[in-house]
C-alpha cells in the first residue's frame, strides 16, 4: 500500500487536485466548490471536524495532500446528506468524503486506529461474508477491536442495553451459530471479487485483498 | 388477489433475531389491513449500507443493490421494489441514478453480475415504504381502517435523515417534510407541529464507532420531544429507531438524566390503529415500553363501526 502512495505521488507530482479527480469516487466535483461554507455549518458532527468539508476542498486545491488524507475529518461523516442537499452548487459532498476516506485507505494514509474506518472494514466483511449482516458478530468485533479486555469492558458497560434488545427479541446469541445469509453466496462473492477487479483495471489500482477475493 | 403487489426488500435489520426485527412484524400487519402484498424478492443480499466505503469500491456496492434488482425483476417482473429501511432505499436509489447516467457504470456492474448469472436492465424502481403509503393508497385511504384511533397519544415525529435527503419523499421539503406529521394525524394521534429535531441525525452508524458523538445528537432528540410534551417519538428508519432508543440509558448513565422516551415505528401506528394486537403491531420489541399505544392495542373494541 506503501508503494501505491509513492506511485501517487510521483505521477500527480503537485497536482493533488488533479489526482483526487481522477482517483477519488465523484472527485471531479471538486473544483466546483465556492467556498461558502453551508455544509460546514451544516454538518451534524461538523463542531468535531478538525477540516469542514469547505476547507477540505480548499486544501485540496492549495496541494495539502498529506493534511487532507491523514485527516481524521471525513470520517465523522454520519452520511446525514445535509450538506448535500443544501450545497447551493449541488455537490455530492457526503460521496466525496467517503470517496476521500476510501482513497486514504486505500493509500495506508488514514489514521491508525480510526474507530470508523475499522468499523467500516468490519462492516463490509461482515455483510459479503453471507451475503447479509450478522449484527451479533460484528457488534462483537466492533467492541474486541482493540483486544479482549477493553472489548470485555465495553461489552459490560452495554449490558443492561444487551439485557433489553435480547427480551425485546431484537438480539439472539443463537446469530452466533446460525446467520441469515444468500443461498447463493458463491455467486455473490464472485461478482463482488469481479467488481474488484474491474475498479482496479479502470482505476490503475493493484487489487486489494478481501474476505471474498 | 391483493389490491396492491411489491416485490420487498426487507433489509438485514428486520430479519428475524435482527435489531429491528418488530419492524418488520408490524408492516406485515399493516399491509394485510390494507391489502398490500409484499413477496420477498428471494435470496436477497445486504445493500452495503452508507458505512461499508473503506472496505469496497463504488463498483461492488452497486453490485450489491443491482443483484437486488436482478434477482426481482427475475421473480417478480414489473413489480416496484419496496424498502422498510432508509439506508437500503437510499443505497438502492443511489445505484440507479448513477448506472442511469453511466453506460460504463452499467456495463461494468453487468460484467460482475454475470459471475452470478444475472443481469440487471434499467427500469427499475425502488420505493420507500412510506412513499407506497403516502403516494399510491394517500392518507384518505389510510384513514379507513382504522378502528382504535390513537387519542390523546402525542407523537413526535422524528423523520431523520436518510428518508429525507437527498432523495426524500416528492413534494416535501428537506427541512421540514410533513407526511410523518400526516400519517400520525391519519390515524388520529397528535402530531407536532414544532418538534425542532425533525430532521436532526442521530448518529447514524456512527454510534456505535463514536458513541459519545451520536449521543449528544440522541439526548437532544429525546429532550426536544419531552419539551413538546410528547408521549412517543415516531420514525421511519431502524437506525434512527434503534439509536434514539437503545442509547437512552447510557446518556442517562453517563449524565444522570431520566430519559425514558419510547420510539416506534410509523407502521406501528398505523397497525394499533388498525386494531393489531401488541405482537402484531411489534409493541413487544422495545427497551422502553410505548406505554400509551401498548394500552390501545390491548383495549378492546365494539364490533360496530
Amino acid at each position: 500500500m506503501g508503494d501505491m502512495n509513492t506511485q501517487m505521488l510521483d505521477k500527480y507530482r503537485n497536482n493533488f487536485l488533479h489526482e483526487v479527480e481522477e482517483k477519488v469516487d465523484d472527485g471531479h466535483w471538486v473544483k466546483m466548490c465556492m467556498q461558502c461554507g453551508v455544509c460546514a455549518g451544516s454538518c451534524t458532527f461538523g463542531p468535531d471536524w478538525e477540516h469542514t468539508p469547505q476547507k477540505i476542498f480548499m486544501m485540496i486545491r492549495a496541494g495539502k495532500r498529506e493534511e487532507v488524507l491523514t485527516s481524521h475529518s471525513m470520517w465523522l461523516c454520519t452520511s446525514c446528506y445535509n450538506c448535500m442537499v443544501r450545497c447551493p452548487r449541488e455537490l455530492p459532498i457526503t460521496h466525496i468524503m467517503h470517496g476521500l476516506a476510501s482513497y486514504a485507505h486505500r493509500l495506508g494514509l488514514a489514521p491508525k486506529n480510526q474507530p470508523t474506518r475499522d468499523f467500516s472494514l468490519i462492516f463490509w466483511d461482515n455483510c459479503t461474508k453471507t451475503g447479509r449482516v450478522n449484527e451479533l458478530r460484528m457488534t462483537i468485533s466492533v467492541y474486541f477491536r482493540e483486544g479482549i479486555l477493553s472489548g470485555i469492558k465495553k461489552m459490560w458497560t452495554l449490558r443492561n442495553i444487551g439485557r433489553g434488545l435480547f427480551f425485546a427479541k431484537r438480539l439472539n446469541p443463537m446469530e452466533l451459530f446460525v446467520s441469515h445469509g444468500c443461498k447463493d453466496k458463491d455467486g455473490l462473492r464472485r461478482a463482488l471479487k469481479k467488481a474488484d477487479e474491474i475498479e482496479a483495471r479502470r482505476r490503475g489500482y493493484a487489487v486489494q485483498p478481501r474476505g471474498y477475493s | 388477489m391483493a389490491k396492491r403487489e411489491y416485490a420487498f426488500y426487507p433489509g438485514c435489520s428486520s430479519q428475524l433475531r435482527g435489531s429491528a426485527a418488530n419492524y418488520l412484524v408490524s408492516v406485515e400487519s399493516m399491509c394485510e389491513k390494507l391489502d398490500v402484498k409484499m413477496t420477498q424478492i428471494p435470496d436477497w443480499n445486504c445493500c452495503g449500507a452508507s458505512i461499508s466505503y473503506a472496505g469496497s469500491s463504488e463498483l461492488a456496492r452497486h453490485v450489491l443493490s443491482a443483484r437486488n434488482f436482478a434477482l426481482s425483476d427475475k421473480h417478480l417482473p414489473g413489480q416496484d421494489i419496496v424498502a422498510t429501511c432508509a439506508a437500503c432505499w437510499l443505497g438502492g436509489r443511489e445505484t440507479i441514478e448513477k448506472l442511469d447516467a453511466s453506460s460504463e457504470l452499467m456495463a461494468d456492474t453487468n460484467e460482475a453480475l454475470k459471475e452470478a448469472g444475472l443481469e440487471y436492465k434499467a427500469g427499475t424502481a425502488i420505493r420507500h415504504m412510506v412513499e407506497v403509503l403516502v403516494e399510491d393508497l394517500g392518507y384518505e385511504e389510510l384513514g379507513k381502517p382504522v378502528v382504535k384511533p390513537l387519542d390523546g397519544v402525542k407523537v413526535a415525529g422524528y423523520v431523520g435523515c436518510q428518508t429525507n435527503r437527498p432523495f426524500g419523499i416528492a413534494g416535501e421539503s428537506f427541512e421540514n417534510p410533513m407526511y410523518l406529521d400526516k400519517l400520525i394525524d391519519t390515524v388520529g394521534g397528535e402530531s407536532i407541529a414544532k418538534y425542532e429535531e425533525k430532521v436532526s441525525c442521530c448518529g447514524g452508524s456512527l454510534a456505535f464507532c463514536e458513541p459519545e458523538k451520536a449521543e449528544k445528537q440522541i439526548k437532544n432528540i429525546v429532550e426536544s420531544a419531552y419539551d413538546h410534551g410528547a408521549d412517543v417519538i415516531c420514525t421511519p428508519c431502524p437506525l434512527c429507531q434503534a439509536n434514539v432508543e437503545v442509547y437512552q440509558s447510557e446518556i442517562n448513565r453517563k449524565q444522570g438524566t431520566k430519559l425514558n422516551m419510547p420510539v416506534v415505528y410509523y407502521s406501528q401506528l398505523l397497525s394499533v390503529a388498525y386494531g393489531g394486537t401488541l405482537k402484531e403491531a411489534g409493541l413487544d420489541g422495545h427497551i422502553i415500553q410505548p406505554k400509551k399505544l401498548q394500552d390501545i392495542a390491548v383495549k378492546v373494541v365494539s364490533a360496530k363501526r
